[in-house]
């Protein structure tokens, strides 16, 4: 035996199994981590808290149920009245406009990129699609003021007048603008059901289309409500399109024909104005903003809810 | 029964009625059928009337050729094996029998392959309307992400079925020695069954179309030695009805269930490209008790894939 077979032997009896030297890269990772994900969350929270104190000091001169049902919104003129219901009114309309547009468009999108593109052209189509996604919402406001609505005006009937800022022109383009990311989203969801269970389905003789929509899209249907969630959202949340293109008249009206302004387009028009901080009207925007938030929050809610209820778990 | 029909009833229409044909005579005499069978294999009848009749099937994969001029016969309400080493093509050729070989945009297919007569790649022939007759099971169990009842369900749903669902989701389970075990949770999802359970629950998703081929690609391969046991029971009730054609790496279980074995393996040209081909395809018993061929005695004798 040599003397280094010896010594190697020797050392192996006495190595320790306790740690020679302390990692400390790996609590500095952990710690790195931690601080990313804390300070989204953080963020969320101190933006909600530093919501509740005004719109509370809002609420002790305007009651809740004044703002929750009076029909006239005037709280920057002299003569002001608090009733929100035009906002959400507007807020509504616009929105449901956008996704009648966005919902069958994007996910007859999604269907079809998943289900019945050949590979190649769905290798350009959809990072196409997202490019979509990328163009500034101001842009997209512009468009609908300079393009859409004289469009709209060609368009409809002789009857109906439209004014050049109006809930209808917003409202499409704002549907065009959320199209994809709906239909990205549920693409990865389609294309995430395994492929057995198409061909599970195949094999029993049923088509392309009643497999995807028999069998893929209920699979997937988590993703897709997360998708048109999202989409809402968006919608809900939309400020430049509707500020520039809808207008701001807060009238009570629910005919998209003519100005609307949404909660978004008054919190935006408020702000940038010279507002006197602790006025009412510095109040009344943090009351509006709670109360988009508050919507925006239950709708979460609901739908998490709904995809707990009628998913299809397939792991 | 009303009188049995003359001809096939076309791939090209869509009636779902499942033909009758005759099966009583064992038309098309095999040889060798002379030998003593030993207890571990089944009854080998002679090739009964042909379900299947390819030759010279060859399959390419862009323009590769994964499968190379194969030939064989495929008897009715018999169990054909098909085995062979990984990568030898005979799930391939599985796919060509119910055309799911279309899903893969690069698969082409020459050589012929006849269903009772009808070019099965007939350009008439709607690949829909081949897989309500040609039902197919995989290797992996892929019940749907849906309740045990619609998973029964679908493929009669989907091929306008009027009629009793609810006696048809029990009969089919029954004919699938599954409704004991299912009967009282019928509305819970599929997914909460067993491994065992499930492929059986696909076997049945299959029978429920009434079809008259059942294609199986290694169905038991992802099941423990108990639940392959249950479906090779099942898979021998079944043959009394359906015509049955299996892709499996485990011999025994070639032994066991089938009554004829095709053996393929696969070449390796001067390129070091693999062809799969058909080397020996015969009766069960001949296969394994005195195969002609030396590649198919050194596979199953172990010394080789």
């Amino acid at each position: 035996m040599t003397a280094s077979d010896a010594s190697s032997a020797a050392g192996a009896v006495s190595r320790s199994l306790r740690r020679t030297r302390p990692r400390y890269g790996e609590a500095v990772i952990k710690g790195m981590l931690l601080t990313a994900a804390l300070v989204s969350v953080a963020t969320t929270v101190g933006i909600v808290v530093s919501l509740i104190p005004p719109a509370v000091e809002f609420f002790r001169t305007v009651s809740v149920s004044e703002f929750l049902t009076g029909t006239q919104w005037t709280p920057l003129f002299a003569e002001k009245h608090f009733g929100v219901l035009p906002l959400v009114a507007a807020t509504l309309v616009i929105t449901s406009i956008a996704l009648l547009i966005a919902i069958p468009v994007g996910l007859g999108a999604a269907i079809y990129l998943s289900e019945y593109a050949d590979p190649r052209l769905r290798q350009w189509l959809k990072p196409s699609l997202e490019v979509l996604a990328g163009i500034p919402t101001v842009v997209y406001g512009f468009f609908a003021l300079a393009f859409i609505t004289p469009l709209l005006k060609d368009i409809l009937p002789s009857g109906w007048t439209l004014d050049v800022r109006n809930g209808l022109a917003a409202g499409l383009v704002m549907g065009v603008m959320i199209v994809p990311t709906i239909a990205s989203l549920t693409e990865d969801a389609l294309s995430a059901v395994p492929h057995a269970l198409r061909e599970g389905s195949f094999a029993l003789g049923s088509g392309k289309r009643t497999t995807s929509v028999r069998v893929v899209v209920p699979a997937a249907l988590s993703g897709i409500v997360a998708a048109c969630v999202l989409g809402i959202s968006r919608a809900v949340g939309e400020t430049m399109i509707v500020l520039i293109a809808a207008g701001v008249s807060a009238e009570f009206t629910i005919k998209p024909l003519g100005e609307m302004e949404t909660m978004t387009a008054f919190i935006a028009r408020a702000a940038s104005g010279d507002v006197p901080v602790g006025s009412i009207s510095y109040n009344t925007i943090f009351a509006v903003g709670a109360l988009l938030f508050l919507a925006t929050f239950v709708m979460n809610l609901i739908s998490i809810r709904l995809v707990r209820k009628y998913r299809e778990v397939y792991e | 029964m009303t009188a049995v029909p003359e001809t096939p009833s076309s791939l090209k229409t869509t009636a779902t009625a499942v033909q009758e044909t005759d099966m009583t005579s064992p038309s098309d005499a095999a040889t060798g059928g002379t030998k003593t069978p030993q207890v571990s294999f089944r009854e080998a009848p002679a090739l009964t009337s042909p379900v299947f009749e390819v030759g010279g099937l060859s399959v390419f994969y862009g323009d590769h050729e994964a499968v190379r001029d194969v030939n064989m016969t495929i008897g009715e309400r018999q169990i054909t094996a098909m085995i062979g080493p990984s990568g030898c093509g005979k799930s391939t050729v599985l796919r060509c029998f119910n055309r799911m070989n279309d899903l893969i945009p690069t698969a082409r297919v020459a050589g012929k392959i006849h269903y009772h007569d009808e070019d099965l790649y007939g350009r008439d022939v709607d690949p829909i309307e081949v897989r309500r007759r040609i039902g197919m099971v995989f290797q992996k169990p892929n019940p749907f992400p849906k309740s045990i009842y619609d998973n029964i369900a679908y493929g009669p749903r989907v091929g306008g079925f009027r009629g009793n669902l609810d006696d048809l989701v029990e009969e089919t389970l029954t004919h699938a020695a599954l409704w004991d075990e299912v009967k009282d949770k019928l509305k819970t999802s599929a997914l909460a069954l067993s491994g065992g359970q499930q492929q059986r629950l696909c076997i049945a998703r299959t029978i429920a179309v009434k079809p008259e081929v059942i294609l199986m690609d290694e169905p038991c391969s992802a099941l423990d030695p108990i639940a392959t046991a249950k479906i090779e029971d099942l898979m021998e009730h079944l043959a009394q009805e359906f015509t049955i054609v299996i892709v499996t790496h485990n011999m025994q279980q070639a032994a066991r269930v089938s009554h004829r074995t095709a053996f393929f393996t696969a070449d390796v040209d001067d390129k070091g490209v693999r062809h799969g081909r058909l080397v020996e395809y015969d009766e069960t018993e001949l296969i394994f008790s005195n195969p002609c061929d030396q590649r198919t005695e050194d596979y199953i004798s172990g010394r080789f894939g």
